[in-house]
């Protein structure tokens, strides 16, 4: 469990970082947290050639809230976001979410756009981001540039990012008026990988009618996957138990997860629908109390 | 070039403070901080299981949060300021109330995952002096223990809570 041998840079600039990657080009892996990169070195699943330190980097760490944006610098540590009164006031969902991304040692190190380009489909901040149809800025010696969710994750921890690019920044919608947030995943022990996860967003129409509605699932297929079909439905509708539960039953059809040790297809297929009810319901509660 | 000299040429020199004392040691980039702690400096408190973040057994306070030397390179160590389990009790050898929770209510059997089990719970309680037994399990989720059944280290950790409460009166 030792990782392979490798040329360790640490440069002092992002200019320096991007020089480095047109450098080394595909030998080269960023290191930001390194909580998902080191285990795979350990493993000796990954041996990258280069690694490329940025932790010394200015510039890249911490959050600011705008009027409608919250952008937050892609190497803040995700107990940075745990423990910020604003993204509390301002993303609900985010605030709720990272603290359920592994364990305080894990978030002690990890980093926002450590775990976005890792792109693993059942972490809690691509689904976040997905749900909430957040951005991604990514930025190279020649370019910058910004990518949607669906424009970004590929398939399973595969993006489109270049390998001469760094995520600079992610990007996520401050809550609107009379919405509420809610996440839920599934997991063997506190901590673990989901099994499924959950995101809803619930907007009220002044009438207190659902006026918009977003819902992501992660666990089914290589990227998290909006549910447009199940939420377009609820539009103009009165918020209730029973219209969540009626809503989501047809999600058994619409999601084909797959089987392995922990879950066969159908419990998997049971989790989506039943924790997608829940969010949904505790979105739009949330959202009336707003 | 032979191996030798390809590892060698590798190394770089890291300056870093654990328990209050300066080290300065050359370390190859790939050797993990569990293994500078453990091999270069002989601080052998710090335990090893699974080497790929699940265990909890390396956990360490770097720079004031905690963290599983085992997924952290030593180079990236280079000015962090370290706290091991070697850390805990004070100077003239008095237990830090944590060792003593764990001794007075049998929070341990075999003693592999103790330091990463103290070193957690160090941090909980700096932050929450009176944490609920819940509290204390959801602090302890991220370290592994085969023995106990935890119910030992829920009592040591709320033992110790209770204890450094007293004092800090």
């Amino acid at each position: 469990m030792k990782p392979a041998a490798f040329d360790y840079y640490k440069p002092e600039t992002l200019a320096e970082a991007l020089s480095l990657l047109d450098e080394f080009g595909y030998d080269a892996k960023i290191l930001a947290g390194g909580q998902s990169l080191i285990p795979m070195m350990n493993m000796r699943l990954a041996r990258p050639p280069v690694l490329i330190d940025i932790n010394g980097v200015p510039g890249m760490t911490g959050i600011e809230v705008g009027d409608s944006e919250i952008v937050i610098g892609g190497l803040t540590r995700h107990y940075m976001v745990e423990h910020s009164a604003e993204i509390e006031r301002s993303c609900p969902m985010l605030a709720e979410g990272i603290k359920l991304i592994g364990h305080s040692q894990i978030r002690s190190r990890g980093t926002i756009g450590g775990s976005i380009v890792h792109a693993d489909p059942t972490a809690e901040l691509p689904v976040m981001l997905t749900a909430l149809g957040g951005k991604v800025t990514v930025v190279s010696s020649g370019e910058e540039r910004e990518l949607t969710p669906e424009e970004l994750f590929l398939t399973y921890m595969t993006t489109t990012i270049e390998p001469n690019e760094i995520v600079k920044s992610v990007h996520f919608p401050v809550i609107a008026e009379r919405t509420g947030h809610a996440i839920e995943e599934f997991t063997l022990r506190s901590g673990d990988f989901a099994i499924i996860i959950a995101a809803a967003s619930v907007t009220l129409d002044e009438e207190g009618l659902i006026e918009s509605a977003a819902l992501c699932i992660g666990g089914v297929d290589g990227v998290p996957v909006k549910l447009d079909e199940v939420t377009d439905e609820l539009i103009g509708q009165a918020p209730s138990e029973e219209l969540f539960a009626e809503s989501c039953e047809p999600i058994v059809d619409m999601v084909e997860p797959e089987k392995d040790i922990h879950a066969s297809v159908e419990y998997r297929k049971d989790l989506c629908v039943a924790l997608s009810r829940r969010v949904l319901k505790k979105a739009a509660d949330e959202a009336k109390l707003a | 070039m032979t191996e030798k000299t390809a590892e060698s040429s590798r190394l770089k020199t890291i300056t870093l403070k654990v328990n209050h004392k300066e080290y300065t040691v050359d370390v190859e980039p790939r050797m993990l901080l569990s293994d500078v702690l453990r091999d270069e400096l002989r601080l052998t408190g710090t335990h090893v299981g699974c080497e790929h973040g699940v265990c909890g057994a390396c956990t360490i306070m770097m720079d004031g949060r905690p963290v599983r030397s085992c997924l952290v390179f030593g180079v990236q160590a280079d000015q962090a300021e370290i706290v091991t389990v070697e850390g805990l009790e004070s100077g003239d050898g008095e237990l830090h109330p944590l060792q003593n929770g764990f001794w007075e209510k049998h929070g341990l059997q075999c003693g592999f995952c103790t330091p990463g089990m103290l070193m957690t719970a160090c941090h909980l309680l700096e932050h929450n002096p009176d944490p609920s037994r819940e509290e204390i399990r959801e602090a302890i989720s991220g370290n592994l223990c085969r023995c106990t059944g935890y119910q030992g280290i829920v009592d040591a950790v709320e033992y110790a809570a209770k204890e450094m409460r007293e004092r800090a009166e």
